[in-house]
């Protein structure tokens, strides 16, 4: 007696992974990081989160339909809600919430859709969506708050939201009185106004290496980024590049000029650093694919990033060093082939 | 690297053992199958032996319905291909299509055999002194007796002997390196027969002029090295070595079975001779003794059939031909949620559609997976570029490179980005979270290089033929136009004659008329018109 079967093509054992399980760890690598944000910045980084991620998701499904692709596979990929969270990560806490919704329009509908959705984007979609607002409102993307233990006003969850929805901050005073200059802005225009670095130093906001709070913030995003790289959901070349770069590039003008110029570590804990060597130039759709690109494409995103806090307009230019590097991928990736065997 | 250093490396073969790029370590689930002793099944009501079992064109039936055949009688063989034989002595009941134990799934032309329990014998030729017999004597009798390559390729044996004689090659590499999940008929057999073996590497050792064996085995076989080394050395043999390699997946594939024991590469679109060096299967080497030793033809082989989805997993020594079925009644049936059926291994194995699908030389396993072991058919998503597919690719390529190359028709990048260098090995298809089928699409795209290479000969070939026929045109043209010529210049030659003839009849005119002076100038004035 014989029997019929159904058949499939190899291999015949269950996949080991899936997108949405890729996004999922991403994302719980991040909460560490966002644990340590809430904890010295208040609850505004938490409602900055849940309002990028509603508007990603939203603009995610209306561009989905707009596709005509099925809602439910790419809905729950995760990958907007890691756009929306890696976002969230890099604006103020207490900007309003209109900042969301346009910097997700961009990333989600404009980054993301209008290059043919997930896996197509040239771009970084949260970096774009982050760009668009940081130069489009620059007042509202400066201001920063100082770590609650140097906070003069007590800031509670009432207030954050009241602030992050009439864009108002309900005390006497207004903005003045809540916000602060962020290390790397002290640094800035300190060092541009002529004072000495270890004389800039000085002030509270700064902590060890880099600015007080975001040091740990730093850290625990690290460590974040170690749980990926066991879990081989990244690989180490972009990490090891742009820290390593960093550090690198940063010693001799260091050891040239302390005065004018802040020491490496300084560089590796202040701003997006961290966040971008782990989560962000390791975005693997808008980065290099082969080992020796990636080395290049981290590279190449730690000395953007330091000409611009050197050189540039802005404090920090992470943002920028991803968008310009994602264009540079697929070049780097056309002279990085690997050897393949037996060539 | 030098020449001088990559031979030396060769040479030493199985010395060091290396790494090869990527690769997997999966559950092997051998166990299960390997609890029992090998037997013979109980011979079949009807045996189903396809024309197609080798690399190489469908044999021809030396045989037709109602013909009276014997155990080991050939029964068809096709050029370049080894020769097909009957299992069992019985009666040929039909000779039609059926399905065929083939990765296309297709029916092709089988003869269906009715075995008469006698088990007569067709009159064997063995070569018992086969230490002295001359080697390519040794090969005719691996294509007489329908050897092929038993680790699933079914190369013919003897092509793949007198190619690696004719290019010198040192050492033999005895594959017994069993690196898919489940299969389970290679080690087996080492246990069982592993006298048979090392006799098996010695004649092909010497039909390929070869100094050295290697005999690779995994790290976790040590009731295999154990009972091969035994046999190594009640052989008293030199130059026989055993050499045990990680377990890593796909070690077992030829080209990285040579990388493990050398630490070098075959080169892109060569062949381990090209090193000095030849594959052979364990199994392969087993068959080869019978063959020469007792003349045996190729009639049965080692296959596993195991699986969640088969109450009793064991290993059977079954004749070509036996179906499926037959055997998997034997290991007490299906279990109740048995889903898919597959040929070979769960990484590179085939479905198969229904168990009447017989045993054939290639055919090291039959795999019955239950709902459990198959995922739901998950959805595909895009590429997300995560890389995992290159780290775990033994080839060192970019499958999600090739993967958009082939989607988009690239043909020459994807050429150039070594698609054809891809062993279908399955890692990265494994890997991918976004469920790509990669390596369908690699068959595909390889389908469609071989497809533009016959193509563009087809177009050169034409290309060719029609600037011939310019050129000859062309020399036609002007051997008319030469032709023209010269006859041009024969009419004015003869022109020419026929004034001189004209001339001198004048003349002779003019003598005729002389001292009639007005006649010859009225004559000489037509003339000179």
């Amino acid at each position: 007696m014989t029997r019929e079967f159904q058949t499939s093509g190899a291999p015949h054992m269950p996949p080991q992974t899936t997108v949405a399980m890729v996004m999922l760890q991403v994302l719980l690598a991040l909460v560490p990081g966002i644990l340590a944000y809430t904890w010295f910045f208040g609850p505004g980084i938490l409602i900055q989160i849940i309002l990028a991620t509603v508007f990603a998701l939203l603009f995610e499904a209306l561009m989905l339909r707009l596709r005509g692709r099925s809602l439910k596979p790419f809905i729950n990929d995760y990958s907007a809600v890691v756009t929306a969270v890696l976002f969230a990560l890099c604006i103020p806490p207490l900007a309003p919430w209109w900042i969301s919704c346009i910097a997700m329009l961009f990333a989600i509908v404009f980054a993301k859709h209008l290059y043919g959705g997930l896996g197509q984007n040239v771009f970084n979609p949260a970096m774009v969506g982050y760009v668009v607002v940081l130069i489009s409102f620059p007042q509202v993307m400066t201001a920063w708050l100082p770590p609650l233990t140097l906070a003069e006003h007590g800031f509670g969850l009432v207030d954050t939201l009241m602030t992050i929805f009439t864009g108002q901050v309900p005390l006497e005073g207004g903005w003045d009185v809540v916000t602060g200059a962020t290390p790397l802005d002290t640094l800035k225009t300190g060092v541009e106004s002529g004072r000495m670095v270890p004389e800039i130093r000085n002030s509270p906001i700064f902590g060890d290496f880099g600015g007080l709070g975001w040091e740990w913030i730093a850290n625990w995003f690290a460590l974040g980024g170690i749980f990926l790289l066991y879990r081989r959901v990244i690989s180490w070349q972009v990490p090891l590049a742009v820290i390593g770069s960093v550090i690198l590039l940063s010693v001799p003008f260091w050891l040239a000029d302390p005065d004018s110029n802040p020491f490496p570590l300084q560089h590796v804990f202040s701003g997006a650093i961290v966040l971008a060597a782990f989560f962000i130039a390791t975005d693997p759709v808008s980065g290099c694919v082969s080992n020796r690109g990636r080395l290049i494409f981290g590279a190449g995103v730690a000395i953007i990033t330091l000409v611009i806090r050197r050189w540039g307009g802005y404090p920090d230019g992470v943002a920028f060093a991803v968008l310009l590097m994602n264009m540079a991928a697929p070049l780097i990736d056309r002279y990085t082939r690997p050897r393949m065997y037996g060539e | 690297m030098t020449h001088a250093n990559r031979d030396q490396l060769a040479r030493e073969a199985g010395r060091h053992t290396h790494h090869f790029h990527g690769g997997l370590r999966l559950r092997h689930n051998k166990k299960i199958s390997c609890q029992d002793a090998v037997e013979r099944p109980p011979l079949p009501e009807i045996l189903v032996v396809p024309l197609l079992q080798h690399a190489g064109d469908t044999a021809e039936p030396y045989v037709k319905v109602g013909d009276q055949v014997l155990k080991g009688q050939q029964i068809g063989r096709c050029q370049p291909s080894a020769a097909i034989h009957s299992p069992v002595s019985g009666v040929v009941e039909a000779i039609e299509d059926h399905p065929m134990t083939h990765p296309s799934g297709l029916a092709g032309p089988c003869v269906f055999i009715r075995p008469d329990g006698q088990e007569q014998w067709v009159e064997l030729r063995p070569i018992p002194d086969w230490q002295t017999a001359n080697p390519e004597e040794l090969i005719r009798q691996m294509q007489e007796c329908g050897l092929a390559g038993l680790g699933g390729a079914v190369f013919p044996t003897h092509a793949k002997t007198r190619d690696g004689r004719d290019r010198k090659i040192h050492t033999l590499i005895l594959n017994g390196s069993e690196c898919e999940p489940y299969i389970s008929c290679d080690e087996m057999l080492m246990r069982e027969q592993p006298d048979l073996i090392v006799l098996g590497a010695r004649i092909l050792r010497r039909a390929l002029g070869a100094q050295r064996v290697v005999i690779a085995i995994e790290d976790q076989m040590g009731a295999v090295r154990q009972a091969l080394t035994h046999a190594v050395n009640s052989a008293e043999c030199e130059k026989v070595s055993v050499v045990q390699v990680p377990k890593i997946y796909p070690e077992g594939g030829e080209r990285q079975l040579i990388q493990v024991l050398t630490g070098l590469e075959v080169p892109v679109g060569g062949r381990p001779s090209d090193l000095g060096l030849v594959c052979q299967n364990v199994a392969t080497a087993a068959a080869v003794a019978e063959a020469v030793v007792e003349g045996k033809p190729l009639i049965e082989r080692y296959i596993t059939l195991t699986g969640n989805g088969i109450s009793h997993p064991r290993n059977f020594n079954a004749l070509f031909g036996t179906r499926f079925s037959h055997l998997v009644e034997i290991c007490g049936g299906y279990t109740a949620d048995v889903a898919r059926l597959v040929v070979g291994g769960p990484m590179m194995g085939y479905p198969v559609d229904t168990d009447a699908t017989p045993v054939v030389k290639a055919s090291n396993c039959v795999l019955a997976l239950t709902t459990g072991d198959i995922a739901e058919p998950q959805p595909e998503m895009p590429c997300i570029r995560c890389g995992e597919c290159a780290r775990v690719c033994p080839a060192t390529l970019l499958p999600q490179q090739l993967n958009l190359q082939i989607r988009n028709g690239l043909w020459t990048d994807a050429e150039a980005y070594g698609l054809k260098a891809c062993i279908e090995c399955g890692c990265c298809d494994f890997v991918c979270p976004s469920h790509i089928p990669l390596v369908e699409w690699f068959r595909y795209g390889k389908g469609q290089l071989r497809q533009r290479a016959i193509e563009a000969s087809a177009t050169e070939r034409a290309r060719r033929r029609f600037e011939d026929r310019d050129a000859r045109l062309l020399r036609e043209k002007q051997e008319r136009a030469e032709k023209m010529a010269q006859r041009k210049r024969m009419l004015k030659d003869k022109a020419k004659q026929h004034d001189s003839v004209r001339a001198s009849i004048n003349r002779a005119e003019n003598k005729d008329n002389r001292g009639d002076g007005s006649a010859v100038s009225k004559k000489s004035g037509q003339d000179t018109k």
